[in-house]
């Protein structure tokens, strides 16, 4: 579904990304994860057209991101940080983006699971962190598109909402949907993932499907095949 | 209906909740019916309206438009990963922010004159003129506010840019001005005044203003030269003009700097 070929950026006087070569199959569950700094969010921003590569070629469903902005109809985002206008509520947000969106497909689906029914006609402001990161959940599901960029999916979530959020994601895959997402909790990743993209420097040091990585690092869980791949790189 | 009007709708019901907006609304308010009442509602009142508002409008707007986007970054990241071309989100989010600063501004302003009647039709204009000049003002200032922080990532940074701006149109470049008549008295200026008096959206709404008024004594060496080279109609249009260029050149620049912009 999104094929990178050869992906520069440059903020200064970093190097956020130095060819990166990525392909996110469709129908998967791809993880990135990385240290910091790594380059993930800025792919992300790249996907979503938010910034534009130094060089080399991004495309979405073989069309180059960047030429039409239509493609993003078909992307549900969930950033990182959920800060909204001052008196806006969840459902001003929910309104503008059926606004911005033509009004097209919409289902609240996940506000009901996640108890934000009421939440949702209170002002954005008022609401705990982890809640506000509830209604952006909402947001990014609310139109069933082809593609889910999430970022830090379950960051600040309560173990429950958490879980209905897991759930969702991967019955979307289970339709049919390609999920696109990063996270630094490990277990999030190993549930959910069918693919790992391990990110450093702004480039691909492996990717491939989530058993194939635990026995290339000879560990049973993720989170040591990373700590595997982080010390490998270190004493190299 | 388009995104243009989608995200300004928005915006605007947003900033309009603002306190700081409601402030600024009062601000107007109060001193429009302060100076009614102790001066009567002559030209006069208009002509102290005039010097508070070509201070206070400019200085506001800059301040508050600069740190609006600032606050409203990762909001706007958020808009933008919808299917939206970015000129017409630029183009929403800049009407959802001038558009209250306007509406503030005509309704400070405007609300006391109705209260007391303006029954002398050459008031009518002058109090016309002098609400245009706001909102030319307005508009101008909340786009370089807009071309500041898509230039500048830095907030401390940008807001010190702003009032460096507004430090610059508003208080500096008089000075400098005279500055240069003093030094060059004995050469012909009236040409390098007339340009430098386009050269400063300030300068021109208020020269567009006194214009109206009608008090050449208030106009400074920059506008009593324009009245002169233009007199009072030409002159008009010909600040008009300006000032129309004035606020396309710094909302093209903001459009442009906004489709080029990594966020």
């Amino acid at each position: 579904m999104i094929e990178a070929r050869g992906l520069t950026k440059r903020y200064g006087a970093v190097d956020v990304l130095r060819g990166l070569d990525l392909h996110v199959a469709r129908g998967q569950v791809t993880a990135i994860v990385g240290p910091n700094g790594a380059g993930k969010t800025t792919f992300i921003k790249s996907v979503l057209g938010l910034t534009r590569p130094d060089s080399g070629t991004l495309t979405f469903d073989g069309v180059p991101v960047g030429d039409d902005d239509a493609y993003r109809a078909r992307i549900g985002y969930m950033p990182q940080i959920a800060r909204f206008p001052d008196h806006m509520t969840g459902h001003d947000l929910l309104g503008l983006l059926r606004d911005l969106r033509g009004g097209s497909a919409v289902q609240e689906r996940l506000a009901a699971p996640l108890g934000l029914e009421e939440d949702l006609g209170k002002k954005l402001r008022v609401l705990s962190g982890g809640t506000r990161q509830k209604v952006n959940a909402v947001a990014a599901f609310l139109f069933a598109p082809d593609l889910y960029v999430l970022d830090e999916p379950t960051a600040g979530l309560d173990p429950v909402a958490s879980g209905v959020v897991k759930d969702r994601i991967q019955s979307e895959r289970d339709n049919g949907a390609t999920v696109l997402l990063t996270s630094h909790v490990m277990s999030d990743i190993e549930e959910l993932a069918d693919v790992v993209v391990y990110l450093v420097d702004g480039r691909v040091q492996y990717q491939g499907a989530l058993p194939d990585f635990k026995i290339a690092m000879g560990q049973s869980s993720l989170e040591r095949a990373i700590a595997e791949m982080m010390s490998r790189r270190v004493a190299a | 209906m388009s995104v243009v009007m989608t995200v300004a709708k928005s915006q605007t019901r947003e900033v309009l909740r603002s306190r700081w907006l409601a402030s600024y609304a009062l601000f107007f308010l109060a001193v429009t019916e302060g100076l009614l009442r102790f001066t009567g509602g002559d030209a006069r009142t208009i002509l102290s309206l005039a010097s508070v508002m070509l201070f206070v409008v400019p200085l506001v707007t800059i301040v508050f438009a600069t740190v609006y986007v600032y606050n409203a970054r990762e909001f706007t990241e958020l808009l933008l990963a919808q299917p939206v071309k970015r000129r017409r989100l630029f183009v929403g989010l800049y009407l959802g922010l001038s558009v209250p600063l306007m509406i503030a501004l005509v309704a400070g302003v405007c609300l006391p004159f109705l209260m007391h009647g303006v029954a002398d039709p050459s008031q009518r204009v002058m109090l016309v003129a002098l609400v245009a000049a706001g909102t030319a003002l307005t508009m101008i200032f909340t786009a370089v506010a807009f071309c500041i922080a898509m230039w500048c990532d830095d907030r401390l940074k940008g807001l010190g840019a702003a009032i460096a701006v507004w430090m610059l149109c508003a208080v500096v470049y008089d000075g400098l001005v005279m500055a240069g008549v003093a030094a060059f008295a004995n050469y012909p200026l009236e040409r390098a005044m007339l340009v430098l008096a386009l050269a400063n959206p300030i300068d021109l709404a208020r020269i567009a203003l006194l214009l109206q008024l009608d008090v050449s004594a208030l106009m400074g060496y920059t506008g009593a030269v324009f009245q002169q080279f233009l007199g009072g109609a030409a002159g008009t249009l010909v600040a008009a003009c300006a000032l129309a260029i004035w606020i396309a050149a710094p909302v093209g620049l903001g459009v442009r700097a906004f489709q080029r912009k990594d966020f």
